[in-house]
């Protein structure tokens, strides 16, 4: 729903870097952690509609999903959480320290030399 | 020729994160208490606040700010508790953001007041990616909406500092179940207080005053 303002606030910050480093950009890499409340296909939809008449319009992206990891502060068990689940697999502790999972980082981007 | 990779390593939304935490800064330095409320639209938010403010109105200095995407009709409302509120119309935004939150306050003497709440745009899914600088985000689950909301949308839920189920009141006729609502919550935000309110009736608002002012107490220690 907010995936097209995300598109936006990426290609800002893509024109900032693109004049930085000057050329075409050819793909861009974003990490979208399980937790960031963002829909990666969604996020593609947007991408395709916020990039089209821009210097972006031929820029692919590519999307890397970050699972939702945590770990247990009493027994030290890391593992991948179900979002509607957290608690500690082997102890049962409900609080968890989240190590990934709220990424939503532009990670990098692709350039024509 | 192979490409040049360029990493940037930055957070998306990291111009609304630069904002928020500007504003988080601005507001500790004009020591007011700013709670955000989040919840799907027509759980009571505007019915919960303009309760709350009308209590709270005798004994301290408080403002509103209220998102929707069109109409001013939420701070209508809340006007009847405190003079001194702005309606946020988005437009087509289904959030706030830090922006907006700071374009609000514009001739606002913040230091002046004790609190500020910002009632954002009812949505469970997209305010939970903007920080608005607000030291307490409270999310709404009414009792009419059924007891599994957390857990389909756990990311608001994570991202909440309290949760409130309204519409108490209304509970024994949709016949909601108080209990799993409740473990529900502490499922997808293990330890997270939880306080039960009608706004109607008036029970629990003691306490989420109480709260409230709780954390107005603990940050100016």
């Amino acid at each position: 729903m907010h995936e097209l303002s995300i598109a936006l606030s990426m290609m800002e910050q893509m024109e900032q870097q693109a004049a930085k480093h000057g050329g075409k950009v050819l793909a861009v890499q974003v990490r979208i952690g399980a937790l960031a409340g963002v829909d990666c296909e969604a996020l593609r939809f947007a991408w395709e509609i916020a990039r089209a008449g821009t210097a972006f319009a031929e820029t692919t992206l590519e999307i890397e999903p970050v699972p939702l990891m945590v770990r247990c502060p009493q027994c030290g068990e890391t593992h991948e959480a179900e979002m509607f689940s957290i608690a500690c697999p082997r102890c049962v502790t409900p609080e968890q320290e989240i190590l990934t999972g709220r990424e939503l980082e532009l990670r990098s981007m692709e350039m024509e030399t | 020729m192979t490409p040049r990779l360029i990493e940037v390593r930055a957070n998306i939304l990291k111009e609304n994160d630069v904002l928020a935490r500007a504003l988080r800064e601005r507001f500790e330095r004009a020591g007011v208490c700013v709670v955000s409320f989040v919840s799907s639209p027509g759980s009571g938010k505007t019915t919960l606040l303009e309760k709350l403010m009308a209590r709270m109105a005798a004994k301290h200095q408080i403002a509103a700010l209220v998102g929707d995407l069109a109409t001013e009709n939420d701070a209508a409302r809340l006007r009847r508790a405190c003079p001194q509120v702005r309606q946020i119309t988005t437009g087509t935004a289904c959030h706030l953001d830090a922006k907006m939150v700071a374009a609000a306050l514009e001739g606002w003497a913040l230091e002046e007041l004790d609190y500020l709440f910002i009632e954002n745009v009812g949505n469970l899914v997209c305010p939970s990616s903007y920080d608005l600088g607000e030291q307490m985000r409270v999310v709404l689950l009414s009792a009419t909406e059924g007891e599994d909301k957390p857990l389909k949308y756990p990311t608001i839920f994570n991202t909440a500092d309290v949760a409130m189920i309204t519409k108490m009141d209304l509970a024994a006729a949709a016949e909601f179940d108080c209990e799993a609502a409740r473990r529900n919550i502490l499922t997808v935000r293990p330890g997270m207080r939880i306080v039960e309110v009608s706004a109607k009736t008036g029970a629990g608002m003691a306490e989420a005053e109480e709260m409230v002012e709780g954390l107005r107490a603990a940050s100016c220690q």
